[in-house]
């Protein structure tokens, strides 16, 4: 069962990969949004704001990676709601063919599409003088927490792929995804925030992922907030995933 | 089990909500032949169509495909079908090869190339293969559909209403490709509206009305269940659309 598994989830990829490869203005559409706020942040608002000794782009571009993959995951929800209602998502389901590989090759096209967006924003920050002494464990540290990041999110996003009914609902969900990060200590450090507002900005995902990535970029001690980040990611996957594949197998016997 | 029916269906139920979309239906298809489930919009068919395929539960009743119960040989049933729906289910970003390709690497047959040329050959669209689907016409995709459905040769089809907005060029060419696929022992379930299809295609015909099988059998058989009056008044025989709206009563569905 894993090989058939493995077989028909690699059979969807490929197929989800060509539909990227076929519109790759999904890729640079995904990237435009957290790449404007990178520049309206670093060039507008951020001589305004105080972290610190470190330069503000160094700062922000943690919290603009997780705002990368919020609006990256829109597609993952578009692609498979499209499917779901052209009726080859039926046909698939008829076949024999492993049940979650239907879901699987949606999201592996998501991380694989969301790397590259993950990297376009990356070159950017390089350009706009984004600088970091971290050594390739630190960087695997990174690209190995936005990978769990962008799975975990992903699997949130099959949730209205499945089960939206139109366009906009499938597409409104991730709104909420692209704000979450300004109420987190990605744009401005939470110290300054009044009481509920810090409370809320220190107890919610965003804080910790934003802050460990920032200490492994900076070369810092990272500390529990790393522990906090994984679970939170995690926690995060096991729901989503439980919840899609249930929307998943309810819908057939 | 009764392996000379390829699908049999006993007492099937099904509803949304309050609505009781199939009410006991039973049906039985022999191997190789073709069945047409005839009815009216909203009859039920597709919701038939749909638990056969393994897409929908039903609330009661049973039913085996290829000798394997729905409801607990999902993963044997699938193995033995292939589903055309109501609406084209092709990958419109894909060309036409693409797509049949797609499917022949999903169902693991081997050769994959080789199968989805000689399909698009066989379907008069090896000019279009490598073309975007979304390039082409109804009665393409329609026949690209169906040619997908048949890849891997599995022993049953079911086709749910595959002429609907077709042209009526592209409809004579869909029958002539079902004609061909029951010639090859295929076993063929195909929903319709139309009586003149169910006319000349089916071995069989099955009238759902209402959520209920009606009337089951062949053309000969339903033509006898007119009164004989009728038959003596009118000179020519009975068309089947005669038939039908004889037995399932002129005056829409009853309370």
């Amino acid at each position: 069962m894993p090989t058939a598994f493995v077989h028909d989830s690699t059979v969807l990829l490929g197929r989800s990969l060509r539909h990227i490869l076929r519109s790759p203005d999904t890729i640079i559409t995904t990237a435009i949004t957290p790449i404007t706020m990178l520049l309206l942040f670093v060039y507008v608002f951020g001589g305004a704001i105080d972290v610190g000794r470190a330069a503000y782009v160094d700062y922000l571009l943690p919290g603009i990676l997780l705002v990368t993959v919020a609006s990256g995951i829109a597609y993952t929800a578009f692609r498979l709601f499209t499917d779901v209602s052209s009726g080859i998502f039926e046909r698939f389901q008829s076949m024999p063919i492993a049940r979650s590989a239907l879901l699987w090759g949606h999201v592996l096209t998501s991380v694989v599409a969301n790397l590259v967006s993950l990297v376009l924003v990356v070159l950017v920050a390089l350009a706009m003088g984004f600088r970091s002494g971290a050594g390739v464990l630190a960087w695997l540290a990174v690209l190995g927490i936005m990978l769990l990041f962008t799975t975990a999110l992903t699997w949130l996003a099959v949730i209205p792929g499945l089960t939206a009914t139109s366009v906009d609902g499938v597409s409104g969900f991730s709104y909420p995804l692209v704000f979450l990060p300004f109420v987190s200590s990605a744009f401005v450090p939470t110290a300054g925030m009044p009481g509920p507002v810090r409370w809320f900005a220190e107890h919610q995902p965003v804080t910790p992922i934003v802050d460990t990535l920032r200490a492994l970029l900076a070369e810092q001690p990272v500390g529990d907030g790393l522990w906090t980040a994984l679970a939170w990611c995690v926690g995060l996957l096991v729901v989503a995933y439980a919840l899609a594949m249930r929307i998943h197998r309810s819908r057939t016997s | 089990m009764s392996t000379a029916h390829v699908i049999e269906t006993v007492g099937l139920t099904k509803s949304y909500g309050d609505h009781r979309v199939l009410r006991g239906v039973d049906l039985s298809v022999p191997r190789g032949s073709v069945l047409a489930l005839l009815g009216s919009n909203g009859a039920g068919k597709t919701t038939a169509v749909k638990i056969l395929a393994t897409l929908l539960k039903a609330d009661g009743g049973t039913a085996t495909v290829n000798g394997h119960d729905v409801a607990t040989r999902a993963a044997d049933v699938r193995a033995s079908i292939s589903l055309t729906g109501q609406f084209a289910a092709v990958d419109e970003v894909l060309t036409g090869r693409e797509n049949l390709v797609l499917v022949a690497r999903l169902r693991r047959v081997p050769d994959a190339g080789a199968v989805a040329d000689g399909l698009l050959d066989r379907f008069g669209l090896t000019d279009a293969a490598g073309r975007r689907v979304a390039t082409y016409s109804g009665g393409m995709r329609r026949r690209l559909d169906i040619a997908m459905s048949l890849v891997g040769s599995p022993p049953v089809l079911f086709l749910d209403e595959p002429t609907t907005g077709l042209d009526p060029q592209s409809r004579l060419e869909v029958w002539r490709t079902v004609r061909d696929l029951a010639g090859q022992g295929i076993t063929v379930l195909l929903t319709t509206q139309y009586l003149d299809e169910a006319e000349q295609l089916a071995d069989r015909i099955a009238i759902l009305h209402e959520g209920r099988i009606i009337a089951d059998g062949t053309l000969a058989e339903l033509k006898r269940l007119l009164p004989a009056a009728t038959v003596e008044y009118v000179e020519k025989q009975p068309t089947l659309e005669d038939v039908y709206l004889a037995i399932v009563g002129h005056d829409g569905p009853r309370p």
